[in-house]
């Protein structure tokens, strides 16, 4: 059945009437229980240091204060997060033994308004001993080394090496090697809106419900639940219908919702607590940090053999779930969109004494993408020739889709060549080459990046497990982990009006307006037709542990399940209406809103029509039918496969791919650095709204500029954090934000019912490498190549400065 | 991020403000614009028993010029001074540095007043009452005195103002028609305190330079005035070698700090850079 | 000491009353007190722009201003800006060039956006950025919201 059309246009969104006009439902907006309590929590101020008592009398004794809950309640009162190595790592939802950063939670007090909280949690007195700290993850490897958790005895959280094909022996046969250090910064996407949790307590029931800003995947759930020693049915988690921007980092939330449902359940009030923006900064989340050592192996003609990757991912004071994805979430996209098929991977990761990590826009993608495409350009350099040509030369051919890549991926589709000589072309590549050779005489520093990346969409659910050696995974006890599961459901009311209800958690993707789009399409209606609820709510809608709106999902998986869920409803459709009229369903169709016969000629039903009869008269259902006009799909990729003894995993479903051109000059005497042209070019498979793809790829884009530029989470070497304020921490504003010309190729996924992939990482991932090349070019005749982000202004001034002397 | 509890007073008068000041004896807080003191308030690095609004004080806002001087009552907004024709045609140079001040709803609260009183070195006002050598009136206990602006900035956040004083009005003398100016400021983002910033203005003479003013934002714990490269272009004029040699001057008379955003040689190196760009342009500004 | 005080104010026409401690915040007051949620916390330290609203007629950050200063004043908020049950030209064109994802810090954008149109009704695109530099959007990359700028800039001259 051919769609009716409104996917692939520019629908304007739903969603806005309510947030152009202050009506948004934002976690902080409406108490959502009656005599709802504030909690603010007390940090540690010490990177490092043991707890040795709590003394709350004057806090307590604050007028308006209810309670408070300390590392002593958590310890008695909760488990450890289950964490995704072997290592014996404690993490409790706040400090018990030790503070392990600044900013971890130590207590929490709960009063009658955020004010009297913070007043309060002022006056608490904690007995710290304060213990050496360590920040760099290569320090914190060290013999000597401060170690954080005695039951480990080491920093290292976990280690694997990973070998892919005949490394060795491609080196071993390489024309060229090249080697290279570099250094990826702790960023966060820092949503505009911060966490905010909300936990009453009914202790006759005995359940649990949280309000909460989380994001998913959704296997938070039960991991929180055995922290607080629920069943998993008596723990209630409610997602409200607006988050303020996630990116990723609203995964991190889980552990206060067990420290505020803690805390609701000992005070015996429901309490609330909305992180401010220093807490924010200090303890949410952010990607890692990396050293990484690279080498690549290439042929004399520029044909890459091998490569071997060795990092160190820092992921702060604990190993926080889903970590160490830090490292293996990109698994089967390890070599990008390049054929060569050996490769080493010996991946650490590491606790220091810095906030936790997790997924941030881009997962583990931009770090990875990074280091390659600055490998590609090294490989260039070395054989003189252009970098567009070295990668033309190495990457996967158009022909060879579906692509299993030695990793394990499975690329679904793809035209990698065609997407990107329209990138070069689009930036007129030949002709930035020649203004640049006009540039460099007249003695500008202007450069020209490239990169390209194959961009994964939907996270199997699996690919954590590779942090595991083989041998544990064998053991018969290991119980394997695959999956990215998403469902929907569609319904027609006694009047005739459609309803679409998902339980996905959209932080701004459009989810409202993408599955009215697709609604439309499979019934034959408009967008305005269909109404969309999406509420998450883990009592009242169908979910898995891979639920949520993270790792680009909603335009691959969830998607999938509306356009089933619709087609299943319309086969019903169908079927009634063969009933209803007494002929073969086979010789009836669903278009344009009705049940037509395939003829064009005789009588037709409209959906309006099907629905009264149907919900007024049962009896005219035939037989074995199941009452009602609602349709439940739960869609699943079956590519999603436990990691093998091979440690090849699929680690995600859809692979999208990206193509840039960055021209960039560089003033020698500020260091500033000016973007002067910016290309990119996607392939998404079918592109259900171009209007909310591109604000996805703009969005994308400047969270990776933000990352190559101007933020970090700067620690002093004594563990204390530098850039805790909106003053130091620099969001990119408008005046920084580049002009993109965007394009499209479309490669339809044959995994998905309406060809889509996901894009909601997009450039973050790219942005980095293209700008750091293009940067790198710029200077490249003063000798210097760029190894580490931000290139901030004073590090920059230091390379031009020594390339100089 | 929520401030702790204090006594909060709006006086009518300055009198009335001062009493106010007296009575807490230090542990009152002056609140002007706010801008930068309400952030400090949110986070509890300021924690004063009592906030002396001078927001309900209607005598201390406005902008008329005196002999030669544009004054300022302390508690006039940077928006104001934004859009005053008054400021556009004799203080050109201000106006120009009160762009950079944040952004435009920073500047609706801001007042130049709070600027100047706060003493942050990064900033573009300082700068500007150094550059120009301007001065400002403080009124305490015992009445008015009027302080250089040479006299006024001690280190960091510091100036030489009593606690129980209040920075009543700023001065400034007004531009020669004749007159070039240019602020050059170069920050990591835009509406970000400098990381360094020049500020100058210079009075050609034919190819002789009349008067030179150059100072800094941001190059040291308070704002330079740049003596001895002014003169270098009073002696030997505005041509490409002076300005030049100014530039290099101007690096060696600061004394940068390091912080997160900027290595000390960086903003040695940046102040010299800006010096020499701000002086072409001011140039060109006075050839128009 | 710090006794509650009584704030009395105009918010989008409407006099309203309320009654806080003097170091309440006045974005609290008006998202606590008055109901008025649609202004939104980012920083609570002066620089994200999510809490900017009209005070009197020009757009500043109401998390680094208290409650009690407000007294007297006139406030537009976000939840203000339609007339006569239509959106404003500027919120029409954020929805018609999707200048806003998850919408946190639109209403910040918005009335920093009228402020900006206010006093220049003709900017540049380089004008729009400077001004709406003043809130930090991290969904957009701000394309989107400097399209819609622009486009309400024609239709409100």
């Amino acid at each position: 059945m051919s769609p009716t059309g409104w996917i692939g246009k520019p629908v304007k969104r739903v969603e806005d009437a309510r947030l152009l006009t202050g009506r948004g439902t934002y976690i902080d907006d409406h108490p959502p229980v009656a005599n709802l309590h504030h909690a603010a929590i007390v940090r540690s101020p010490h990177a490092h240091a043991r707890i040795a008592g709590y003394d709350l009398t004057a806090a307590l004794a604050v007028d308006g204060v209810v309670g408070a809950v300390t590392g002593e309640d958590v310890l008695r009162h909760t488990k450890p997060f289950s964490v995704g190595v072997t290592a014996p790592v404690h993490y409790y939802c706040a400090a018990t033994d030790k503070a392990r950063f600044v900013g971890e939670p130590v207590a929490v007090l709960v009063a009658k308004t955020r004010y009297i909280a913070e007043d309060a949690a002022e006056l608490v007195r904690v007995r710290y001993e304060p213990l050496p700290a360590v920040v760099d993850p290569e320090r914190a490897l060290e013999p000597d080394a401060p170690v954080l958790h005695d039951a480990v005895g080491t920093n290292l959280a976990g280690h694997r090496r990973l070998v892919y094909g005949d490394p060795d022996r491609a080196f071993g046969e390489a024309d060229v090697v090249l080697k290279e250090r570099f250094r990826f910064p702790k960023y966060g996407s820092t949503p505009i809106e911060t966490y905010g949790v909300i936990a009453a307590w009914d202790s006759l029931e005995g359940v649990c419900t949280v309000w909460s800003n989380f994001m998913g995947p959704f296997i938070m759930h039960p991991l929180t639940a055995r922290v607080l020693g629920l069943p998993e049915n008596k723990l209630r988690f409610i997602v409200p219908p607006d988050i303020g921007g996630s990116f990723g980092i609203k995964t991190s939330i889980y552990p206060y919702i067990a420290l505020i449902a803690l805390a609701a359940r000992r005070t015996g009030v429901p309490v609330k607590w909305i992180e401010d923006r220093r807490e924010h900064l200090l303890a949410s989340s952010s990607g890692t940090d990396r050293v990484a050592y690279r080498e690549l192996a290439a042929k004399k003609d520029g044909t890459i053999l091998g490569m071997r990757f060795r990092w160190l991912d820092n992921v702060g004071g604990y190993i926080r779930s889903p970590e160490p994805g830090c490292s293996f979430r990109p698994t089967g996209n390890f070599v990008g969109p390049y054929r060569f098929r050996n490769l080493e991977v010996d991946a650490s990761v590491v606790m220091t004494n810095k906030s936790l990590t997790g997924p941030n826009r881009g997962y583990a993608c931009g770090h990875l993408y990074f280091e390659s495409e600055g490998m590609i350009d090294r490989l260039a350099d070395k054989l003189g020739l252009d970098p567009a040509e070295v990668r033309r030369r190495n990457l996967i051919p158009a022909d060879a889709f579906p692509y299993r890549t030695p990793t394990g991926g499975l690329y679904d589709s793809g035209d990698y060549q065609a997407a990107f000589e329209k990138a070069l072309e689009l930036a007129k590549y030949s002709e930035l080459r020649r203004e640049q050779a006009r540039a460099r005489a007249a003695g500008r520093y202007f450069g020209i990046g490239l990169a390209l990346a194959v961009d994964p969409s939907v996270s199997n659910m699996g690919y954590v497990a590779t942090a595991l050696d083989p041998q544990f995974r064998a053991k018969p006890e290991y119980l394997p982990k695959s999956g990215a599961v998403d469902s929907a459901t569609v319904k027609i009311d006694p009047l005739g009006r459609v309803t679409a209800i998902l339980g996905t958690t959209p932080q701004g993707q459009g989810h409202q307006t993408i599955v009215s789009q697709i609604v439309a399409d499979e019934l034959g209606l408009t967008p305005e037709e269909i109404t969309v609820v999406d509420e998450m709510d883990t009592f009242t809608r169908v979910w898995s542990i891979s639920s949520g709106t993270y790792s680009s999902r909603f335009g691959s998986v969830g998607t999938s399940a509306v356009a089933l869920a619709a087609r299943k409803l319309k086969a019903k459709l169908v079927e009634y209406g063969a009933h209803l009229l007494g002929v073969p369903k086979e010789q009836l169709e669903f278009r344009d809103g009705a049940v037509r016969p395939t003829t064009g000629k005789g009588p037709s039903y409209s959906i309006k029509d099907l629905a009264g009869r149907a919900h007024w008269n049962t009896e005219s259902l035939p037989e074995g039918m199941e009452p009602g006009l609602q349709a439940t799909a739960v869609f699943g990729f079956t590519v999603s496969k436990a990691v093998d003894a091979e440690d090849r995993v699929n680690s995600s479903n859809t692979y999208g791919f990206i193509a840039e051109v960055m021209a960039v000059e560089v003033d020698p005497e500020t260091a500033a650095i000016t973007i002067l042209r910016y290309v990119t070019v996607h392939d998404a498979g079918t592109i259900i709204n171009p209007m909310i793809a591109e604000g996805q790829i703009y969005g994308g884009a400047l969270h990776g500029l933000g990352g190559a530029l101007y933020e970090e989470l700067v620690y002093a070497e004594d563990g204390q954090l530098l850039t805790g304020t909106f003053m130091d921490y620099l969001v990119p504003t408008a005046s920084e934000a580049p002009t993109i010309d965007i394009a499209h190729v479309v490669s339809p996924s044959p995994l998905t019912p309406l060809g889509s992939k996901g894009l909601g990482e997009s450039s973050s991932m790219t942005v980095p490498a293209v700008i750091a090349n293009a940067v790198s070019d710029a200077l490249g005749p003063l000798g210097i190549r760029i190894t580490e982000l931000p290139m901030t202004p004073t590090r920059l001034y230091e390379l031009i400065q020594k390339a100089r002397t | 991020m929520k401030p702790v509890k204090f006594d909060y007073h709006a006086p009518a008068s300055l009198d009335e403000a001062l009493a106010l000041l007296r009575r807490y004896g230090g542990d009152a807080k002056i609140l002007a614009g706010g801008q930068s003191l309400m952030p400090l308030l949110n986070f509890r690095l300021s924690r004063p028993a009592a906030l002396v609004d001078l927001n309900r004080i209607p005598s201390l806002a406005y902008i008329e010029e005196h002999d030669g001087q544009v004054r300022f009552g302390a508690m006039t907004r940077q928006r104001m001074i934004e859009f005053s024709p008054l400021v556009a045609r004799r203080l050109p140079l201000l106006r120009e540095a009160t762009k950079w001040v944040g952004h435009l709803p920073i500047r609706t609260r801001g007042t130049i007043g709070g600027s100047i009183a706060h003493a942050d070195p990064s900033a573009e006002y300082p700068a500007v009452l150094t550059a120009l050598d301007g001065e400002v009136v403080a009124r305490g206990p015992k009445g008015e005195r009027v302080v250089k602006a040479k006299d006024l900035f001690v280190t960091y956040l510091t100036t030489s103002l009593e606690p129980d004083e209040i920075l009543v009005e700023v001065r400034l003398p007004a531009t020669d028609a004749g007159a070039g100016f240019a602020l050059e400021e170069f920050a990591r983002r835009h509406g970000d305190f400098a990381i360094v910033a020049i500020a100058a203005l210079v009075v050609p003479d034919g190819a002789r330079c009349r008067a030179a003013r150059l100072a800094t934002a941001g190059a040291g714990p308070v704002p330079v005035r740049l003596r001895a490269a002014e003169q270098i272009l009073e002696r030997d004029g505005l041509t490409d070698a002076a300005i030049d040699a100014a530039a290099g001057r101007a690096a060696e008379l600061v004394s940068p700090d390091s912080d997160i955003h900027a290595s000390a040689d960086y903003r040695r190196h940046l102040t010299a850079v800006l010096t020499r760009r701000a002086l072409r342009r001011a140039l060109r500004v006075a050839h128009g | 000491m710090a006794d509650a005080v009584t704030v009395r104010l105009t918010v989008n026409g409407v006099e309203r009353e309320g009654r806080c401690e003097p170091r309440k915040l006045l974005v609290d007051f008006l998202r606590e007190d008055l109901g008025l949620t649609g202004t939104h916390v980012g920083c609570e330290h002066g620089i994200c722009g999510a809490c900017t609203i009209l005070i009197d007629g020009e757009a500043a950050r109401s998390c680094i201003m208290l409650a009690v200063q407000a007294d007297g004043a006139e406030l537009l908020t976000i939840e203000g800006l339609m007339r006569d049950g239509k959106l404003h030209p500027l919120q029409e064109a954020f929805r018609e060039h999707h200048g806003l994802q998850c919408g946190f810090c639109t209403p910040g954008m918005l009335m920093t956006a009228l402020d900006l149109l206010r006093t220049n009704p003709s900017p540049t695109e380089a004008e729009i950025r400077e001004g709406i530099s003043a809130v930090l959007c991290r969904c957009t990359g701000y394309h989107g919201i400097v399209r819609a700028v622009e486009a309400a800039a024609r239709k409100m001259r």
